[in-house]
């Protein structure tokens, strides 16, 4: 269809924004440094230059206002794209996120529209410590109203971010702050791609390992060293967190009767939880053994890198755990 | 200057009909017919009234906890208004916002807001789309003393001021966060003096005079429609109820009741009114019956609308994820 490049996860973002920013006079950036810094990660870089300060507006810090001053904008016709710089300052911003922007179409009806995008860079892998390297999707996919996306990969994040903004309902998308500056290929020219819809980024027949964001990468990873064993995998990219994709998910394992389930985020409470539940409710007939969740421990992430990198789950582990599954393990 | 008496005497009657509405949700409430809870205003229709009507009616208005005021001055129906109230089909809101979330942006009323400070933000951020737009709007901001101590007021009074937003910030000061008098909240006398903290202008007035409310967001209007950003007002004023349902009112005096009830601008509004000629005691008794009959028509409105449809609750309509 499209001939692919290699761009990093960083640009492929602000290819969307840009061509968003090109294709439609209403939607704007709001957010802190995003101007002439370009933001903490350099992903808004230049768009100041190319589209000006009505456009790129940098804020004081100031998280929860300016989070509803996007909220206000929303509701009034314009579409704003609002950067946290780290997703662990989204706490600064829950009031608006989970009490208004979450609540106005519900309550108001079909009057109230908030075609908001909250962009956040999240997970470790940076060695930022405990206030700079949370994963906190759960806490949203926890809020009805809200949408959820976290993209795994470049080409995702382009598609998924410029449907995102052009979808009427608050969406938080979430980036993995450790692919910023990852290659990956993605598409010439335009194309978006469909909230709510997970992919199937490796077909297989044995397992199912149902991942996303960063961690797609470490079960890309791990079925490749699992093929080497003979065993055929499948990796099963959610993308958006809310709402589930439970068809794509249910179908995978109705086929492989194994599932893992791997992320980021701490475990308690978390996305894992949700989607082993709703495979226990789907295809609890279809289990040949108990599921297996992955997950960094419910601890604060620590800054030792080494440390850090102990805490979130690896393809060695997932590797493990599908052998576990397969009653393969030690 | 030449007053038109009959905008007047058109604002007099909103104000009657606000006053009559809040005095029939507080009996509804007594007599167990309207369940959860209610703010109301009562002591405060001079804000309500003057600002909106200082606007135009193109201008977008926000609102907090204690709106129904808000949305009758800026056009809202007193029926669809009750039937929220009620929880019924036909209310604002479908019986999914009750008193404190009801919009209708067809007439430029944003929200009633259940979080304190929860509608600065959103003001902020409709007076950037509004500047962005550049569609002359202004947005008129309601707010209660209590909220100016919440991080929003300074975030977004801030953000307005460095981006010179098209915005009023009326703080309606009745002196009382729920039970804690502003005076034990806040050091500073004069709520108007923290836009200084902002680089605004801010203008304290007496919020019980329907004239000094109207002259003040005019000019704050003006400011803001000719690009010089935003004002902070601060009216002060008395909340002549409790808090809300159930509030016995045991943190002030019924003395100092009394001295607000003096201060009470209807009949303040109504004595000037007569003192320019342009109402009798008799045309005031039928304004009063008028608006007692319109507000029992919205209760019988109200009662006999059919409930909200539980079918709503997953229909996926409403909140699609």
């Amino acid at each position: 269809m499209f001939s692919m490049r290699e761009i990093y996860f960083s640009e492929a973002v602000r290819e969307a924004l840009a061509e968003e920013l090109e294709r439609d006079p209403t939607v704007f950036l709001l957010g802190e440094d995003i101007g002439i810094y370009g933001g903490a990660f350099g992903v808004t870089r230049g768009l100041l230059e190319r589209f000006g300060p009505e456009r790129v507006i940098n804020t004081p810090i100031s998280e929860n206002s300016f989070v509803g001053v996007g909220v206000g904008a929303a509701l009034t016709g314009s579409r704003p794209v609002v950067e946290i710089m780290f997703m662990d300052f989204i706490a600064l911003a829950t009031d608006q996120l989970v009490n208004h922007a979450a609540k106005f179409r519900a309550v108001y009806g079909e009057q109230a529209k908030v075609p908001l995008v909250i962009r956040t860079a999240a997970g470790g892998g940076r060695s930022y410590g405990p206030s700079h390297s949370q994963s906190l999707e759960a806490w949203f996919v926890h809020t009805p109203g809200l949408k959820v996306i976290a993209p795994g990969t470049a080409e995702d994040a382009k598609g998924l971010l410029k449907s995102a903004i052009r979808d009427d309902d608050p969406v938080i998308f979430i980036e993995p702050k450790a692919l910023y500056n990852q290659r990956m290929p993605v598409p010439e020219g335009e194309y978006t791609i469909p909230l709510g819809a997970a992919k199937i980024v490796q077909v297989g027949g044995d397992v199912s390992i149902i991942c996303y964001g960063r961690i797609v990468r470490e079960a890309q990873q791990a079925a490749s060293a699992l093929a080497g064993d003979g065993i055929s995998a499948e990796v099963v990219d959610l993308r958006t967190l809310n709402p589930l994709d439970i068809e794509t998910i249910v179908t995978s394992v109705q086929k492989t009767g194994h599932a893992i389930i791997a992320h980021e985020a701490c475990r308690t409470g978390g996305v894992g939880a949700e989607v082993a539940c709703r495979i226990m409710e789907h295809a609890f007939d279809y289990l040949d053994a108990a599921i297996q969740r992955l997950a960094a421990p419910d601890i604060p992430i620590p800054f030792s890198p080494e440390l850090e990198a102990a805490s979130f789950p690896s393809a060695a582990e997932i590797v493990e755990a599908a052998r576990r599954s397969l009653g393969k393990g030690e | 200057m030449s007053e038109d008496l009959s905008q007047l005497i058109e604002c007099y009657r909103r104000m009657i009909l606000i006053r009559r509405f809040e005095e029939k949700v507080d009996e509804l409430f007594a007599a167990g017919e309207l369940r959860g809870t209610s703010h109301l205003s009562v002591g405060q229709e001079a804000c309500a009234v003057g600002a909106v009507v200082a606007l135009c009616p193109e201008d977008l208005v926000t609102s907090n906890h204690r709106g129904h005021g808000h949305f009758l001055a800026k056009g809202g129906d007193p029926k669809r208004i009750m039937a929220e109230l009620f929880g019924k089909e036909p209310g604002y809101s479908r019986g999914w916002g009750g008193t404190q979330h009801m919009a209708c942006f067809k007439i430029g009323f944003l929200g009633s807001n259940g979080i304190t400070g929860g509608g600065i933000p959103i003001a902020t951020g409709a007076a950037l789309s509004c500047k962005l737009h550049r569609n002359g709007r202004v947005v008129l901001c309601f707010l209660g003393e209590g909220a100016t101590n919440q991080g929003t007021f300074h975030e977004s009074l801030n953000m307005a001021a460095i981006w010179r937003l098209p915005v009023i910030y009326l703080c309606e000061n009745n002196l009382y966060a729920m039970s804690t008098r502003i005076t034990d909240a806040c050091l500073v006398e004069n709520l108007a003096d923290r836009a200084a903290a902002y680089g605004l202008p801010g203008q304290t007035i007496e919020g019980n005079d329907f004239f000094a409310v109207r002259e003040a967001v005019a000019t704050a209007a003006h400011r803001a429609r000719s690009g010089e950003g935003p004002t902070l007002l601060e009216a002060k004023t008395y909340r002549q109820l409790g808090h809300s349902r159930g509030d016995l009112r045991i943190y002030r005096s019924r003395d100092e009741e009394q001295t607000w009830k003096h201060r009470d601008p209807i009949p303040r509004l109504g004595q000037r009114l007569i003192e320019l000629g342009a109402l009798t005691d008799a045309q005031d008794a039928l304004i009063c019956e008028q608006a007692a009959r319109l507000v029992d028509d919205a209760v019988l409105f109200a009662r006999s609308a059919p409930l909200a449809p539980t079918e709503e609750l997953t229909s996926g309509k409403r909140c699609s994820p």
